[in-house]
């Protein structure tokens, strides 16, 4: 506040007239000006669109004719919709199985590159290309990959005699949804292994040392120490990936538009599908909303569960 | 906690390597253990990588006979030449860069701007925006695509790439405004204090002092900004149309989905891999800044 104390001679004349000093009303001026644009654009298109998205699922609309008041009928719908169902069900698995798969296998992989070794460092340069790729790209990279009969799978499959290979892993039923798994694993483990490998760095190597000298080995080491340790590490990169996989389009829809069957229809798929498919934008906001709500709640639990608020708190971080 | 010290030298410095590597004892062991289990992940990572390279340096008739991972068989640049002629890509590109151009101007200014602001705690103005522009972290962009459609619609801008620039641009703007307050908070008071002194005013101050100083933020937030514009699908999925917006991500589905190229995997995966090398090159050369970029809130 060094303007204030500059100033402060004016101030206390100025608080005992008007109650209100230059130096704030400089202040406020200068904060209506270097914000209001953010929160003009913000506004606009992320906290409007939020409200509105819960607004129009009371309505219904289909961009050609006008918008008419639903009710409560799109949600009545909802309640009793088993495609609706069906896609809550997928979503939860695919949150659930990309948990399994992600998870832990970060979690090994940040605490391997945040070892100082120059050769870790390469290995942690690498394994970062795949955020590099556009989802678009890396899902045609895959769907080639994957393809039965001429994918590369599919062709070592056939040369070294390993048939299971060789499947129809994006167009069959069984397989589609567990494939989709591995395909946003392999872009999305990286990410995690990035907050893992900061959690490993930040932990104190005092504890390592005390851990040592009482003769802890490995394994002692790592549920004792590295383990309770992570711990934050772990809550913020398990909702990351649960958040992310509740909402998850873009893969589904290059890959397998949801199918076969609605084996892969999540929610968002299903949103897409209801609103810009079908036209029923209204019923389709109710997805949203429900899409929506289980976001945000996910991300308020870990807020709560990491002290995340103190982010408004001065704090190094990673600088 | 700690017993005692350890005695000698050569003990210590066992603690600590120990205490860096997580491990003690049997050191060796744990080591090649993660060592091959790093280096699976390491061919997991860049086997469907080579492969996508691989492939599209041979023709579709090379892609369905010769070995599938190694280079024999001829290599060739046809397919390249095909992805130039057959996919519009001149066009693509530009309107990408405009896109990435323009939401990285927008995100790095606005959010800079802000977080000066929101720093020197002018008013309850300011402590009020902050917490509703983090609020938006935890919006997810699917569940409002529908409004969106709706509101560029309302206000004329769907189908335009401006368009498509302020609604990326605002819903980067979070992420960037909370990476830019972490920063400019560290700046400290005793140069605001010597800017007061010179008789700088707010605007001056922003302009000498925390424009400069906020550079390297600036750099990472440009990256998460950049990025974010370049690869995102879903926004232009739903808020464009038109091939004159269209812009990689969407040209490239397309592309591979409606074109006469589509079913030849040797373009495709010349068209994916040629939209990568940019931003690998950029890459190489920025790694720290796009470890924190690609990082954003998460790493703290």
């Amino acid at each position: 506040m060094a303007a204030s104390t500059v100033l402060l001679g004016d101030n206390q004349a100025g608080r005992a007239r008007s109650g209100y000093t230059t130096a704030r009303r400089r202040n406020f001026l200068g904060d209506l000006l270097g914000i209001s644009p953010t929160l003009a654009l913000y506004g606009a298109f992320i906290v409007i669109p939020t409200g509105l998205a819960l607004v129009l699922s009371f309505m219904n609309w289909d961009v050609i004719a006008p918008m008419r008041w639903a009710g409560f009928s799109n949600w009545s719908r909802f309640f009793s919709d088993p495609v609706a169902h069906h896609s809550l069900l997928v979503t939860f698995e695919l949150a659930g199985f990309s948990w399994l798969a992600q998870t832990p296998l970060a979690m090994a992989l940040g605490i391997f590159i945040a070892g100082r070794q120059r050769y870790r460092a390469v290995y942690a340069a690498i394994y970062l290309v795949p955020l590099l790729l556009s989802t678009v790209g890396l899902s045609l990279m895959w769907e080639d990959l994957l393809f039965p009969q001429f994918g590369g799978l599919a062709w070592l499959g056939l040369h070294f005699h390993m048939n299971f290979l060789n499947q129809n892993w994006l167009g069959s039923p069984s397989l589609a949804l567990l494939t989709i798994v591995v395909i946003i694993a392999w872009q999305f483990v990286p990410f995690h292994t990035l907050i893992f490998q900061a959690g490993r760095r930040a932990i104190p190597a005092a504890l390592y040392d005390a851990a040592t000298v009482d003769g802890a080995n490995v394994r002692q080491t790592f549920w004792h120490v590295t383990l309770p340790q992570l711990r934050y590490s772990i809550v913020t990169s398990s909702t990351l990936v649960l958040v992310g996989s509740l909402t998850y389009f873009d893969i589904i829809y290059i890959l397998t538009l949801g199918g076969p069957g609605d084996t892969t229809r999540v929610l968002a798929m299903d949103m897409y599908n209801t609103g810009f498919v079908e036209t029923e934008f209204g019923y389709a906001s109710v997805i949203a909303t429900v899409l929506g709500v289980l976001g945000i709640l996910l991300a308020v639990a870990l807020v709560r569960l990491t002290g995340f608020g103190s982010m408004e708190g001065g704090q190094e971080g990673i600088w | 906690m700690v017993a005692a010290a350890p005695a000698t030298r050569r003990q210590r410095q066992r603690v600590r390597s120990a205490a860096l590597s997580g491990v003690k004892g049997r050191s060796k062991f744990f080591g090649a253990i993660t060592f091959v289990l790093g280096t699976i992940w390491l061919v997991i990572v860049l086997g469907p990588i080579y492969y996508m390279i691989l492939a599209s340096f041979r023709n579709s008739n090379q892609y369905m006979t010769a070995n599938a991972w190694l280079p024999t068989g001829g290599l060739t640049f046809s397919s390249y030449t095909s992805m130039f002629h057959g996919s519009g890509i001149g066009t693509l590109l530009r309107n990408s860069a405009e896109l990435a151009v323009g939401t990285i101007v927008l995100v790095t200014v606005l959010s800079l701007g802000t977080a000066y602001r929101i720093v020197r705690r002018g008013s309850r103005y300011a402590a009020v925006s902050f917490r509703l522009i983090l609020f938006g972290i935890a919006v997810p962009i699917q569940a409002i695509v529908i409004p969106l459609f709706f509101v560029t619609n309302k206000i004329h801008t769907y189908d335009k790439l401006y368009g498509l620039v302020l609604v990326a641009a605002a819903s980067l703007i979070p992420v960037a405004v909370l990476l830019t307050v972490n920063y400019v908070r560290l700046i400290p008071r005793e140069l605001y204090d010597a800017m007061a002194v010179d008789g700088a005013g707010q605007w001056a101050t922003f302009v000498r002092l925390v424009v400069p100083m906020a550079r390297p933020v600036l750099a990472v937030v440009s990256i998460y900004a950049g990025l974010g514009a370049w690869n995102n699908f879903l926004l232009p999925f739903i808020l464009t149309q038109s091939n004159n917006d269209m812009v990689l991500p969407l040209g490239m589905y397309r592309f591979a989905t409606n074109s006469e190229y589509g079913i030849n995997v040797p373009v495709v995966m010349a068209f994916v891999f040629f939209t990568m090398v940019p931003i690998l090159l950029l890459y190489i050369i920025l790694r720290r800044q796009f470890v924190k970029g690609i990082g954003g809130f998460a790493l703290r």
